[in-house]
């Protein structure tokens, strides 16, 4: 059975949540991709403010299609997030608590998880379609000149996606991997 | 002489690039059934359950299956007796990509300066273009959108002569393997073995083409097919990489003759979302 779970995440939640748990996720999640990354941690490293407060925050790797009109967005499946790697440890210790992507991350990001109690949901590479369902509201609040690549607000209605690193340390890829591996 | 409007093309390019984003072809989402059938681990059955629902969803025509549209190749088979008039040839097929992306609410994800700016070129032109001139008086267009995800997963090495056929073997689960999950398994792994680098790797790319996992008609080939594609499945990596006996849905592996010095192998990584769609004019 999935959890669910109300955003933003809080220590009580990260607590309960181990790799490999279904969980739904609802309310408010911000989206971004290299460029939207990038652009935050040379913010940061200005010395200015984020454009959003991202503590308890929980982002999103993702840049969609363009919405059909009445629509509030359109195909909307994650992209890989180890291309987040380099950007993801500092963005965790500003008070980052939850990231939305497919694919392995680095032994960097792994460790500010555990360090400072982050976690790293899976959602269902290429199901974009599916994903869009659970969108209920999108708007650009950064960076709309990149576009596709802009910085977004969602609001989700359980949003389905899977624990695949834990504050723990635990990771479903090297679990289930072991676990179905042959010789 | 037959004549082709390239206006013909264009519209026909338009047209497929949308459907191919909409519609995922039927071999496809038949191996998908068959895997979700068969596949041991509960998580994975239960994410290709969500790969096949978010197919029918799609194919309402107004969400694209996947968000990255891909950038837009175009494989030409081009009668030698065709005479295209009204315009030139590759002009009119990325007239049909902008056209396209733009009706079918498509992603435009090509960046200029890849190296530098990064600018988007808004159109998600250039297409890629490949070209086969063929006997006959018909033009067959293939369109394939193909995501980043996996092709950044995509490997080249020019084994050693002397590495044979379990050098190719080891090279191509080493590449599985390390794509993990990053090229959204289950994957269709396309190999190339033979030529010079860059035929390798359009052979890799061409035998994604294919109607899933059909063999080579070749046995000795079809032989190695089937003993990759075992290899794959038992890394365990499986659907989204978290667990399961479906890491690949098919191993397609196609051959050309090499120089005596070389042996080429490329690894072209085709994600469960193995897009194209085809017209003849
Ligand atoms: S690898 Fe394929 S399924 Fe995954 S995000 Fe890219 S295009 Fe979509």
């Amino acid at each position: 059975m999935a959890k669910k779970i109300s955003l933003p995440l809080n220590e009580e939640t990260l607590k309960g949540l181990e790799a490999g748990d279904d969980v739904l996720l609802n309310g408010v999640i911000y989206v971004g991709r290299d460029a939207a990354h990038k652009r935050l941690i040379e913010t940061l490293e200005h010395g200015e403010p984020l454009p959003f407060d991202i503590k308890g925050q929980t982002i999103y790797f993702m840049g969609p299609t363009p919405p059909r009109p009445g629509r509030p967005i359109g195909s909307a499946g994650p992209t890989t997030s180890g291309r987040m790697d380099s950007y993801s440890p500092r963005l965790i210790a500003e008070g980052l608590k939850g990231m939305i992507g497919k694919g392995m991350r680095s032994e960097a990001v792994k460790e500010a998880m555990t360090k400072y109690h982050a976690v790293y949901f899976g959602a269902i590479g290429g199901a974009g379609a599916l994903a869009a369902r659970s969108i209920k509201k999108s708007e650009v609040v950064a960076y709309e000149e990149l576009g596709a690549e802009a910085i977004r607000r969602l609001e989700v209605a359980d949003f389905s996606v899977t624990v695949v690193n834990d504050i723990y340390g635990g990771d479903l890829y090297d679990e289930g991997k072991a676990k179905y591996r042959r010789e | 002489m037959r004549e082709i409007e390239a206006k013909e093309v264009t519209k026909t390019v338009s047209r497929l690039f949308q459907e191919a984003c909409y519609y995922l072809p039927q071999d496809v989402v038949t191996v998908i059934k068959k895997a979700r059938d068969a596949e041991e681990s509960p998580v994975g059955r239960e994410v290709l359950s969500r790969i096949l629902e978010n197919i029918e969803i799609s194919a309402q025509g107004e969400v694209p299956l996947c968000q990255d549209t891909g950038d837009a190749i175009v494989f030409l088979e081009l009668g030698q007796d065709v005479h295209i008039v009204g315009g030139d040839l590759y002009s009119a097929i990325n007239e049909g990509v902008r056209q396209g992306y733009d009706e079918g609410y498509l992603r435009k994800s090509m960046v200029g300066r890849p190296f530098s700016a990064r600018t988007n070129t808004k159109d998600n032109t250039p297409a890629i273009i490949y070209t086969d001139v063929v006997p006959g008086d018909k033009l067959r267009i293939i369109a394939k959108p193909k995501g980043g995800g996996a092709e950044n997963m995509s490997r080249l090495a020019m084994l050693k002569p002397a590495q044979g056929r379990q050098g190719v073997i080891d090279f191509v689960v080493q590449a599985v393997d390390e794509a993990g999950s990053n090229p959204c398994p289950p994957v269709i792994v396309g190999v190339g073995i033979g030529g010079t680098v860059e035929k390798c790797v359009l052979l890799a790319k061409k035998a994604l083409l294919r109607e899933v996992g059909k063999p080579n008609p070749d046995a000795e080939v079809a032989e190695l097919e089937r003993e990759i594609f075992r290899r794959v499945n038992n890394l365990g990596i499986g659907p989204m990489g978290y667990g399961g006996r479906t890491t690949a849905l098919a191993v397609h592996v196609d051959v050309f003759p090499a120089h005596i010095a070389s042996l080429p192998v490329a690894v072209n990584m085709q994600c469960w979302c193995a897009r194209h769609k085809e017209a003849f004019l």
